[in-house]
């Protein structure tokens, strides 16, 4: 593309090729590195503020400290609860991640590959739902998880996850399960394999890249969830992450420990961040094909 | 055979269904109903209202603030993030260094709602927050002001990380319509001495035009709740003074500390109203671009 770029300049008249050339136009790599700059600063301070003194991040917050203080993340990781509330979170978001991978490729296959009357009907029962807000669904779905008992458990909130989650993953998987060859599963049942096995031992190996995508997709939907789990999930000693960093942030007696709470918010970006720089480009790829679709 | 089957369908399908029904689908169809009572939480006590709670909405003024704030985020968030996001796709595409950009951009899309408020929050802290304190170093320190405290400030703050969060999600998006693009488009237009602006405006927007649509469908969608960002970040929260009410937000309040379940309910209806009206809209007008390029 550069070498195309300058052809024109030399089919250019020859009083304009040295204005030309000066002009490698600068302003577009300005732009994108001042995007990049608005988009990392934020975060790079927010990191560098969690190993900073109280008095430091008062008083010079541009600065970098004098000594870091790692003993702010023991603190908020210990003392304000921020380890339990990641512990929290690993339980019902590995939990909800399972049940709905489970059952919405179930659901997705069986609608994909098994002709039967109702096939569309169930496929749009769930389909809908993705185009209802949550809001709409909030009061009477307190008092369904609560008629149930299920209220600040984590049984209730991974069945309500999953619940949440179940109709994008049909949605999505089930245009995959269509695109993939009828004959090896033909070949497995004339081998004498069950329906169950067949799925199991056939089909899901081979849609593992679809898995793969909607299955980052929704952990991340899940890991993020406040909603949910701030009208669901009352008790302090189940909150999940981002629960338990917004009632940190708010919590008048945590007010003065700027330090823990930068580290609250620290502890809770880096595992995402790992997860990324681990699978980047997966996960780009994964969320913006469940956008288009 | 026929007999593994339907069981094999039976087993595949019930469990997730009674999940959906019991969790998404009576929920959703309760709340129309519950829409039209006075019910505050005691069972058996629900009275019907008809219409009431809806005509109370039309005389709740921190409900018709919400119905503003959103309506100016339903405007600015999609047009400004998209304007922003193609704009850097654009320049992506010959751009040096784009795979690195890309990394960076995205990262806030990942992060959680309420990663992200508490974060601004203390970016917009008027003594310590890094905006302030950034504006003082550069010796422009009469500009600093509460930003989250200022009615004519807070919904722009508010907005403007709404549109930091999500820039990033829509470059990614964007970058691989344009990647679609035919190259000898592009190669043609530079023959034909076309400009940087000109190639961008008849040949990349014209030609990206439906992923633009999608884009704002789920802007809109993510304009018209805001909750999260709004009740970590904001004060009140929701203020100061109704700036920075959102929907979501009068309905959490009202249910979840009011007890006034029947209100709240209607509350969720009209919002659900709104998102099915701007879904249509959007698919129509998809419809529309289809013919008019065809």
């Amino acid at each position: 593309m550069t070498v195309l770029r300058e052809k024109p300049v030399l089919t250019a008249a020859p009083a304009e090729v040295g204005v030309r050339k000066n002009r490698i136009n600068p302003l577009p790599q300005v732009a994108m590195l001042c995007w990049a700059v608005v988009t990392a600063l934020p975060l790079l301070w927010a990191v560098v503020s969690s190993v900073k003194s109280d008095d430091e991040i008062l008083n010079s917050p541009w600065s970098l400290p004098a000594s870091p203080h790692f003993d702010n993340w023991a603190r908020a990781w210990t003392s304000a609860n921020i380890g339990r509330y990641f512990l929290n979170s690993l339980i019902v978001v590995g939990g909800a991640l399972l049940l709905t991978m489970f059952l919405g490729a179930l659901v997705a296959y069986a609608l994909a590959r098994y002709d039967f009357r109702g096939n569309r009907l169930i496929y749009y029962t769930f389909v809908a739902a993705m185009f209802f807000p949550v809001f709409l669904a909030l009061v009477p779905l307190f008092f369904v998880v609560q008629r149930l008992g299920l209220l600040g458990t984590y049984p209730g909130l991974i069945l309500v996850y999953a619940a949440y989650a179940v109709p994008f993953t049909v949605f999505f998987l089930h245009a995959f399960f269509r695109t993939l060859p009828s004959e090896i599963a033909e070949a497995a049942f004339l081998d004498g394999c069950s329906h169950g096995a067949v799925f199991f031992r056939v089909m899901l190996p081979l849609a593992r890249p679809g898995l793969t995508a909607v299955g980052i997709f929704n952990f991340l939907g899940l890991w993020n969830q406040y909603l949910l789990p701030l009208v669901l999930n009352p008790d302090p000693d189940r909150y999940v992450l981002a629960q338990g960093l917004a009632a940190l942030s708010v919590s008048q007696g945590y007010r003065s420990d700027w330090g823990g709470l930068f580290a609250g918010l620290t502890i809770a970006m880096l595992p995402v961040l790992v997860a990324y720089v681990a699978f980047q480009r997966h996960i780009r790829a994964g969320m913006t094909a469940g956008a288009v679709k | 055979m026929r007999h593994g089957r339907w069981r094999f369908l039976l087993g595949a399908l019930v469990p997730a269904l009674v999940l959906h029904v019991v969790f998404v689908l009576s929920p959703y169809a309760q709340a129309f109903y519950l829409s039209l009572t006075d019910w505050t939480g005691v069972a058996g006590e629900a009275h019907y209202v008809g219409a009431g709670n809806y005509a109370r909405l039309g005389g709740d003024s921190l409900f018709l603030d919400a119905v503003r704030n959103n309506a100016v985020m339903l405007v600015v968030v999609p047009f400004v993030t998209i304007a922003i996001g193609l704009g850097l796709a654009s320049l992506l595409r010959k751009g040096r260094g784009a795979g690195g950009y890309q990394i960076v951009y995205f990262f806030p899309q990942l992060l959680s709602l309420v990663v992200i408020g508490v974060l601004w929050g203390f970016v917009y802290n008027p003594n310590t927050g890094l905006l302030n304190s950034g504006l003082r170093a550069v010796g422009l320190g009469s500009l600093a002001q509460s930003w989250l405290a200022e009615p004519v400030f807070a919904l722009a703050a508010v907005m403007a990380v709404l549109v930091w969060s999500s820039v990033g999600f829509y470059v990614v998006l964007f970058r691989a319509a344009i990647d679609g693009i035919p190259p000898e488009l592009y190669e043609a237009a530079l023959l034909d001495g076309a400009g940087a602006w000109t190639t961008f405006r008849r040949i990349t927007v014209p030609l990206v035009r439906e992923t633009v649509q999608v884009a704002f469908v789920y802007l809109g969608i993510a304009a018209l709740d805001g909750f999260a960002v709004v009740q970590v970040m904001t004060v009140g929260p929701g203020g100061p003074d109704g700036a920075t009410e959102v929907i979501g937000l009068s309905l959490y309040r009202n249910a979840f500390t009011y007890g006034k379940f029947g209100y709240a309910s209607a509350m969720g209806v009209a919002l659900f109203f709104a998102t099915l009206t701007l879904a249509v809209l959007a698919l129509r007008a998809g419809r529309r671009e289809r013919l008019e390029l065809a």
